[in-house]
């Protein structure tokens, strides 16, 4: 409790000092996390990379100024997508021999080709930002209420056509998670369908 | 508030987008394939709410409200399939299925 109280209270000062080193501390989390998760052969544990990759992104929105964002990344991403996630993994009964044979799937010589293609894909969008000037710029928090003016107003087609894409995607889970129904006797077999 | 370089910030989504994909094009295994796309989808995200604390416009933070919920409604509908693939081949393996009769 000291201690945490103690990093509280200096961190409060760091803050203000300066939030750019937070900024970079928390891309090398995020780049770090997110290579685990896609070399992980256990799904639970990338799972949880995964969460700790996306709670560093929500740091990154926090130095941005964009405070709503940042809280909407930790509930939804990091909270309700991770769970729904970790739920399918539990009913797939992963085990240390699905591991296993997961070790197995992937072999060094596999990394190659895509790692070469997306390589050269990096390289050409770093050299497009080193041909620009590495701008600085101050950030200034864009509150909540602008976000919600703007999501209500210019915004509010695509909020409604939001609402018809989460309504098809419950109807759909529902329709392919639906497991079929076993006539309780052969007798009924026919009347089941 | 604080000072951000505009390109290192850039060039963190595209990192996480680059890596997104390499996981998308070299596991197998489908739950990993969803989260790769998961991880390019926040890298877009990330893109989004960068450019909107650049010009402090609230139409970035907008943007990844949208990204959010396509993400939400994606998923549900993937992890179903997942539940569906495994319930009927046994596998979680992408190559194994290749025979979609339905």
């Amino acid at each position: 409790m000291v201690v945490g109280g103690w990093l509280f209270v200096n961190l409060r000062i760091f803050e203000k000092k300066n939030m750019t080193l937070v900024f970079h501390i928390a891309a090398i989390v995020a780049i770090v996390s997110t290579v685990l998760v896609i070399t992980q052969t256990n799904a639970v544990h990338a799972l949880l990379y995964l969460v700790v990759s996306l709670l560093s992104v929500a740091v990154i929105f926090f130095v941005l100024g964009a405070h709503f964002v940042a809280a909407l990344e930790v509930i939804i991403y990091a909270g309700a997508i991770m769970v729904l996630f970790i739920f399918v993994v539990m009913m797939l009964n992963i085990n240390t021999e699905s591991s296993k044979k997961e070790e197995k799937l992937i072999t060094p010589a596999m990394w190659v080709g895509p790692g070469i293609l997306t390589l050269i894909l990096l390289g050409e969008f770093i050299f497009v930002l080193a041909s620009g000037s590495n701008q600085i710029f101050r950030t200034q928090e864009v509150t909540p209420k602008q976000v919600g003016l703007s999501l209500f107003n210019t915004y509010l087609i695509g909020v409604e056509l939001a609402g018809m894409l989460l309504m098809a995607g419950i109807i759909g889970a529902y329709h392919l998670g639906k497991e079929k129904k076993k006539p309780a006797h052969r007798f009924f077999k026919g009347e089941a369908e | 508030m604080s000072a951000v370089p505009l390109e290192t910030g850039l060039l963190l989504a595209i990192i996480l987008f680059v890596i997104g994909l390499i996981g998308l094009l070299v596991r197998r295994n489908i739950i990993f394939m969803l989260m790769s796309i998961e991880i390019m989808l926040n890298a877009a995200g990330l893109a989004f709410v960068l450019g909107s604390a650049r010009w402090i416009q609230a139409d970035g933070q907008v943007m990844f409200i949208f990204i959010l919920a396509m993400a939400a409604a994606e998923v549900s509908v993937g992890l179903a399939l997942i539940l569906r693939i495994y319930n009927t081949f046994k596998t979680l393996d992408s190559d194994s299925i290749n025979e979609m009769k339905g």
